[in-house]
């Protein structure tokens, strides 16, 4: 259900993603008002943040956990299925914004105050309120992953044996019962700005604007780590699978991702770095970021380990796993640049920051659902998928993307800044690129849908085991899985 | 309880649907209330929005820990089903933690960054051109612009009140526990009084805040508009004052358990959940007399 909604959000983000291109494919305003634009950028970000990358994963936590642990469903499976229906609740109320008076959210995913507070619209509260649910959801879900993880092991998997999706949602579920609350502190400390005269971060009260940055950011910055380690840890299952050898360096692989998320906590004020915060503020800041890519780096060096010298094959979860490696690299050498404080002066709010975070989220988060969802269908479905559509999938992708992301780099670095619905002549030739490659990645996805449902419809019958390299105890039950597995738990050597 | 019993694993249940329509309608129905009231406009049809949707809500909390109330008591749960409450209430305890850390963090961004700031001092002393003469202080009695943030006459001291209320919340997590053991020594008669003790000092507690509150806006002129002291103020102790309401509500609902003779000596976890609560709110309250009231 999850994976359905996910996908849903991810075309209506995509959609909203499409209008944006269209009106940046030329210079001058052709197709949307100044107003619309920025409620278009605002939504695409919120919806694909938390409405379509976030369920996704979770949809993927839901189903694959309790399979790989040997468990025969979630700890709490009732709290589970509010967690889950409480998204569209939330989605609901957040959509139904576009059609309220003023419009909807148009200050940018990370509605800064006072934009978003003095100067938001009505609707504003609504979104507030949407962002409350959403955030009820994921805490509950997390705190599920950590009981069943924790607690419905089968006998014998001790916590270093546990596969490494298993682990990445371990401390993912930790990042998100930590910082979810923060986000939800910060919208009411908004919700109280704007409708009861309270002075958070206006300064003629005493407050502070920047206060808002900060406990946002404190927020926001492990929330993009939320958004990624699960797409490591599903890689980290499909390399080896593809590979025919076992993941090189398993310990050390744990012992990344939890540097990466302690790591998290120390570094949000990187985002902040042109907003007149100390000199000494900047300095740790930037130092903490630049540390981050030590494990990161293990992790790259590990999957690439894993893939040398082994007996390798290229069906689509290969394909989409190793672009994730590569893509998801250079996204991460775009944010080391931005971590650097001074050059980051230049770089910050133009199109710059945009190519980085598509980079690590297009390739790296959403390329990782695409791998997990072709490496796990047959198993959900009973079905094998299309691999030549598939590949077809693949590949438009890739080229579609780079062609939408790539270019942005040299925009930022030209001087564009985000969130424009007009610029000026010198940036027009890359921004038609990048429509076009926008078109094609989103057209392509339409591909991805009828997969979809093709393979749940039918195709040929998939064995338990369909990867002859994959490893883990999902594969020892028959596909398509049966409604409760694991009754009675396995034994695990 | 048997040895190798299965994890029991729910039916399907109506009752996180219900929850969802109960919360999505609740909420929508506040949001309602205040852009309404925002744009002048009537908030009748919010009220009444926001009371269907409470009464939804209530229905499902009834019937939701009902079913669970029910399942327990039927013997249907492993002890590792009991660990997976246990782990559940400890990090949902935590996520309540991180909550009053965002507030107590911009506590402490305003106190030591924003005033100083903005009465010229350190790095950013800048600001202090932005509101000339200004004095960083602490209450902050004068706001930099007066007129839109009219300021209190004067802060709550933390010797009177508040300490009462220190007294009454720490006592009562004696009280609790006194009950606790009680109820593992099986004595039904005591722990139903000590859980009495506990909840008539919260609503001792909850009753002296209001009238803090009340003192503070009739008399102090001291409100959610008087500038970042009242923002933080309100914020801190009206988020405390509300998760002690919550959990005196859960400590009634659990005498009430007592009352009919649920739980046992040795599997009694509703109290307990109820009982770590009760002593975060008090830890907080804590955290708060110091921070809030006293530096």
């Amino acid at each position: 259900m999850y994976l359905i909604f996910s996908f849903t959000m991810f075309l209506l983000g995509g959609t909203m993603a499409m209008v944006i291109r269209a009106e940046l494919f030329q210079p001058g305003l052709q197709i949307v008002q100044p107003e619309f634009f920025n409620q278009m950028t605002t939504m695409h970000g919120l919806i694909m943040v938390f409405g379509a990358v976030m369920p996704a994963f979770v949809g993927l936590a839901n189903w694959m956990i309790p399979l790989m642990i040997g468990a025969p469903d979630m700890a709490l499976p009732r709290m589970n299925n509010w967690s889950f229906w409480l998204l569209p609740c939330a989605f609901l109320i957040l959509v139904s914004t576009l059609f309220m008076q003023g419009g909807a959210p148009n200050f940018g995913w990370t509605f800064y105050a006072p934009l978003s507070t003095t100067y938001g619209p009505p609707s504003t509260t609504f979104f507030i309120f949407a962002v409350h649910i959403m955030g009820i959801s994921s805490i509950m879900g997390a705190i599920n992953v950590i009981a069943t993880i924790l607690n419905l092991r089968a006998p014998g998997m001790t916590l270093m044996k546990m596969p490494l999706f298993v682990w990445t949602w371990l401390i993912t579920a930790f990042l998100l019962i930590a910082v979810m609350p923060v986000l939800a502190g910060v919208v009411t400390m908004m919700l109280m700005d704007i409708n009861f005269g309270t002075s958070f971060f206006n300064a003629a009260g005493g407050g502070d604007p920047v206060l808002f940055q900060h406990v946002f950011w404190f927020f926001g910055h492990p929330e993009v780590y939320i958004m990624i380690l699960p797409a490591f840890g599903a890689v980290s299952h499909i390399i080896p699978a593809f590979s025919r050898k076992p993941l090189f360096g398993y310990a050390s692989m744990v012992y990344a991702v939890g540097a990466i998320a302690l790591l998290s906590f120390v570094v949000w004020a990187h985002h902040m770095f042109t907003v007149g915060i100390p000199i000494t503020g900047q300095l740790f800041f930037m130092y903490a970021t630049m540390l981050i890519a030590v494990p990161t780096g293990v992790k790259v060096f590990n999957w690439v380990a894993t893939m040398f010298r082994g007996s390798l094959s290229f069906e689509a979860p290969m394909l989409f796993a190793v672009a994730f490696v590569i893509l998801f690299t250079i996204g991460g050498f775009s944010g080391l640049m931005l971590a650097i404080a001074p050059a980051d002066f230049q770089y910050h709010d133009t199109y710059f920051v945009v190519a980085h975070f598509h980079y690590v989220l297009v390739p790296g988060a959403i390329f990782g659902i695409f791998a997990s969802a072709y490496f796990w269908l047959p198993k959900w479905t009973g079905h094998m998928y299309d691999e030549t559509l598939a590949k077809t999938h693949f590949w438009l992708s890739f080229i579609g993307m780079n062609l939408a992301f790539f270019p942005m780099h040299f925009l930022g670095l030209a001087g564009m800044p985000r969130r424009i619905p007009d610029y000026a002549l010198q940036f027009a030739d890359f921004n038609m690129v990048s429509s076009i490659g926008a078109f094609m990645f989103g057209a392509t996805q339409l591909l991805f849908l009828l997969i979809v449902v093709k393979c749940v419809k039918g195709g040929k019958e998939a064995p338990a085991k369909p990867w002859d390299g994959a490893e883990g105890l999902e594969w020892t039950v028959p596909s398509p899985a049966p409604y409760h597995t694991f009754a009675t738990p396995p034994e695990v050597k | 309880m048997a040895e190798n019993q299965s994890y029991y694993v729910p039916e399907q249940s109506k009752w996180p649907i219900i929850a969802t329509v109960g919360l999505g309608v609740t909420l929508y129905g506040v949001a309602s209330i205040m852009v309404n009231a925002q744009q002048g406009e009537s908030t009748t049809g919010s009220w009444v929005m926001f009371f269907i949707g409470a009464l939804i809500m209530a229905y499902m909390l009834f019937g939701w820990f009902g079913s669970v109330i029910r399942e327990s008591r039927a013997g249907l749960y492993s002890p590792q089903m009991d660990r997976s409450f246990r782990w559940g209430m400890i990090w949902f305890i935590f996520s309540e933690v991180m909550f009053f850390a965002a507030f107590f963090g911009a506590l402490f961004y305003v106190r030591v960054f924003a005033v100083p700031w903005l009465g010229g001092e350190g790095d950013r002393g800048s600001s202090n051109m932005l509101w000339e003469g200004f004095q960083a202080t602490w209450p902050l009695i004068q706001t930099p612009d007066p007129q839109a943030y009219p300021p209190a006459e004067a802060t709550i001291g933390p010797w009177g009140l508040p300490l009462v209320n220190t007294i009454l919340l720490v006592t009562s997590s004696f009280t609790i526990t006194v009950a606790h053991h009680a109820l593992k020594a099986g004595n039904r008669a005591k722990v139903k009084i000590w859980m009495i003790a506990t909840i008539l000092l919260a609503i001792g507690f909850l009753v002296l805040q209001a009238e803090e509150y009340v003192h503070a806006y009739q008399d102090l002129n001291l409100t959610l508009e008087s500038g970042i002291y009242g923002s933080t103020f309100f914020m801190l102790t009206g988020f405390h004052g509300a998760h002690v309401t919550l959990g005196t509500l859960m400590l009634f609902i659990m005498l009430m358990r007592v009352n009919k003779g649920h739980f046992t000596a040795d599997s009694h976890f509703g109290f307990e959940a109820a009982a770590w609560y009760w002593h975060f709110v008090d830890v907080v309250w804590l955290g708060l007399f110091v921070f809030v009231y006293i530096i």
